[in-house]
């Protein structure tokens, strides 16, 4: 943004996602609405959607009339008074609060931004999500009116082509193919919708987007409506995201009143409309089949393809389904053209992807990289490693259907086609590190578990094979593991993922047979040994303190269940193994780390 | 989250017809609208009473099989009565690896419930739901419309508390972030 707005010494804009507000930004907010006011700061108060910084949050970013802006970070209501005082009335930047400054993209924590290279997420935490005015004054919609009155649809789909963008949503579909076959599709009543279900267990890119930049995803369905001869879309959301909801309804209302959604849009013969469908809880809707039964209030269980949506979908109509960032990058493609998309990346894998960095990482939030960085730039210079100097063991990408990758992989390049032939995918963008403590065989369970309890159970080999897979892998973990069960797993897994109805099955035993191939001594070690390195098992643990480090401080007596916990004050402690459930409690308490899992 | 409280307080009585009348004539002979007809009877009562669905399968033109596969599809439709502030502990990847099963254990323990039931003074429901999409901040679990994030098993004691009050006494957020 150009300055900081309309004429007040600075521009001050708090992070107000979900991420931001559960980090106590509404208490932030509060103090510095009420801060101002008695305060007599000239100061232009505004909020922002989620910039991605959430390991950060609260954030607050002080624009000054130059337009150089201050980001910090860990705000809290307490602090507000101080920020004011210093940067808005003395202007001085209060160094130790500093996450990124903009004449110095490297300050602190700011490489987490300045490594990153954002399309997608251009807007989110620059402009109030809630504001369409904010979203014109910086360009939006000039995309859309471009198209709709200078563009054929057929134009407006090469572009999309030329880009080389492939679904988002996981897949990775050529959009501008998809596209082309529901224009092509014949039939005068089509449908198009957005898939905002996003149930990939790690991932909040979508989320994100919508509540920090809605209007960029309703022009890019605004474009593709244009593109495929749709006039009436829907955007099919979770209802677990109220905020990114809330802020969709105000979106669609600002654009009614401005004539870019309904009749006639921007002065076009072209009509278009947006409906918001909100989910209700259910994985295997991010299915296109099953997403489409469940909008037309059925129960939501795919159907065999084909037909394929392009040719009958919803309500038995052509219809095209694309995800909330494929959608968010369609304006900027338009804008600045194909070509210049397709300028990012690989040879195969064009543009950008958003990730979701979570887990054992440093900086945990949204990174936005070009494809074709490796998996260690991604989780080291953007992510800033691992957290608390332990050591990276894996990383988990594309959720219940992806995989895990080891440390020697983390030169791989995210690209759809070297993930997936390290044996993970890109998948919605889900990046969960784990470290030495978080145990692979668990890892593999809790995703079984998931996918066993999200199965809609039409077919067989999803319903009854994903439940025999997570009860041989409750048993390894509950240390009853037998010598034949790594073969049985192998079987499964592949009769499963041949014979499922939909992707939900056909992918399920994924996180099974990566964490096979590259941590088969961890299934052994449970097996044979009945030990869980990782420390995590807990039937095949046993906790223990070091007398060397343990100070007697006694923390871990008071929140033991068992009282299995004993020792004389200020002396080190012991713990009585027969006693002991290892419920860990006295692990999560313990201020010197001296109680150990093995 | 600062909008629509939905503590039990506001539910109607199952006995009460009006407030589904109302959303069943807004919604009148929409195409593929059960689902949102359901989710809003949910609102308005708490949870769906086979009162409710039999008069939705009746009123709204569909059969009661129909209206009670929805309902049991679907993760987010309860067909018994939650208490005051439904507690609901995160399993997403994230929190599962930052010791989601540790908080829900917790949390069962100082309420003396299990997962899905309810305390016996109504006060509190705990559920494990999926992924709530706030993976930077894991473990976290939602109380009522409250956020907690970065729990601790050590925590939770002194989360709950603010809530065991009087009815409509709450946290502040987020006082537990680290």
């Amino acid at each position: 943004m150009s300055g900081n707005g309309n004429g007040h010494a600075y521009k001050v804009v708090l992070g107000y996602g979900t991420c931001g507000i559960a980090a106590g930004a509404t208490a932030v907010k509060e103090a510095l609405e009420q801060e101002v006011e008695s305060g007599g700061y000239d100061v232009d108060l505004d909020i922002a959607g989620c910039m991605g910084l959430c390991f950060k949050e609260p954030v607050v970013e002080i624009f000054d009339r130059d337009g150089c802006s201050v980001v910090y970070g860990d705000i809290t209501a307490k602090k507000v008074p101080q920020l004011l005082e210093e940067h808005v009335g003395k202007g001085q930047v209060i160094e130790d609060w500093v996450v990124k400054k903009s004449e110095d993209p490297n300050a602190c924590d700011g490489d987490f931004l300045a490594n990153q290279l954002r399309v997608v997420l251009r807007n989110c935490g620059k402009i109030n999500p809630e504001s369409i005015e904010e979203y014109i004054e910086i360009g939006g919609y000039e995309a859309a009116r471009k198209a709709l009155t200078s563009m054929t649809p057929e134009e407006v789909i090469d572009e999309v082509s030329t880009s080389g963008i492939r679904g988002r949503g996981g897949a990775g579909f050529p959009t501008g193919t998809k596209w082309g076959f529901a224009r092509k599709s014949p039939g005068d009543e089509k449908y198009l919708i957005c898939n905002a279900d996003e149930g990939d267990p790690g991932a909040f890119m979508d989320r994100s987007v919508l509540e920090g930049d809605p209007h960029t995803v309703l022009e890019g369905m605004i474009l593709a409506g244009f593109a495929i001869g749709a006039r009436q879309g829907y955007i099919y959301c979770r209802a677990e995201y109220p905020l990114a909801l809330k802020r969709l309804d105000i979106a669609i209302e600002e654009c009614h009143q401005k004539g870019f959604l309904g009749e006639n849009i921007f002065g076009s013969d072209w009509s278009f409309d947006v409906k918001v469908k909100k989910g209700a809880g259910a994985f295997v809707c991010g299915e296109e089949t099953a997403m489409m039964a469940s909008i037309e209030g059925q129960r939501g269980m795919p159907k065999p393809r084909p037909p394929f949506p392009a040719n009958s979908g919803l309500w038995g109509k052509p219809t095209n389904i694309n995800n909330v960032e494929t959608f968010a990058a369609i304006p900027w493609i338009i804008a600045e053209g194909g070509e210049k998309y397709a300028d990012i990346g690989t040879e195969k894998s064009k543009g950008t992807k958003v990730f979701c960095l979570a887990g054992k990482v440093r900086r945990t939030g949204l990174a936005e990289v070009p494809m074709g960085y490796t998996l260690r730039q991604v989780i080291f210079d953007v992510g800033g490693g691992i957290a608390g100097g332990r050591e990276f063991k894996a990383v988990q990408m594309g959720g219940p259907s992806g995989g895990c990758l080891p440390a020697e992989k983390l030169d791989t390049q995210v690209d759809y086609d070297q993930i997936t032939a390290a044996g993970a995918i890109i998948g919605s963008g889900g990046m969960i590190v784990a470290d030495n403590r978080t145990c692979m065989v668990d890892l593999a369970r809790y995703f079984l578990s998931f996918t066993q309890d999200e199965s809609c159970g039409k077919c067989t080999p999803c319903r009854i094979g994903t439940k025999r897979m997570l009860e041989i892998l409750e048993r390894i973990c509950e240390g009853k593991g037998e010598p034949e069960d790594i073969e049985k797993l192998q079987i499964l897994a592949g009769d499963i993922k041949d014979a499922s109805l939909c992707a939900l099955g056909g992918t399920a035993p994924n996180p099974v047979l990566t964490t096979l191939r590259y941590f088969k001594d961890e299934y052994e070690d449970h097996i044979l040994n009945h030990k869980c390195a990782a420390g995590s098992c807990p039937a095949l643990i046993t906790l223990y303190i070091d007398a060397e480090t343990c100070t007697g401080c006694a923390a871990c007596v008071k929140v033991c269940p068992t009282d299995a916990i004993t020792g004389e004050k200020k002396e080190p402690h012991v713990i009585d193994a027969e006693a002991c459930i290892r419920c860990k409690m006295c692990l999560s308490r313990c201020p010197s780390e001296s109680i150990i899992a093995e | 989250m600062e909008h629509e409280c939905t503590c039990s307080t506001k539910f109607a009585d199952v006995d009460d017809l009006r407030p589904l009348e109302e959303i069943i004539e807004r919604y009148g002979s929409e195409k593929g609208a059960l689902i949102p007809l359901l989710q809003e009877a949910q609102d308005a009562y708490g949870y769906l009473d086979e009162k409710i669905m039999r008069e939705i399968a009746k009123r709204a033109g569909y059969q009661f099989s129909q209206v009670f596969g929805v309902a049991t599809f679907f993760a987010q439709f309860r067909l018994k009565p939650i208490g005051e502030y439904l507690i609901k502990v995160c399993h997403g990847t994230a929190c599962h690896v930052a010791g989601a099963t540790q908080i829900t254990d917790e949390v069962a323990n100082q309420l003396g419930i299990k997962e899905g039931e309810t305390t016996p003074d109504n006060k509190f429901t705990l559920e494990s739901v999926m992924c709530l999409g706030a993976c930077a901040l894991a473990p976290i679990m939602v109380v009522g419309d409250d956020t907690h994030g970065k729990l601790k098993p050590t925590s939770i004691k002194k989360v709950l508390k603010h809530y065991a009050g009087p009815s409509g006494s709450q946290a502040s957020e987020g006082d537990d972030a680290e």
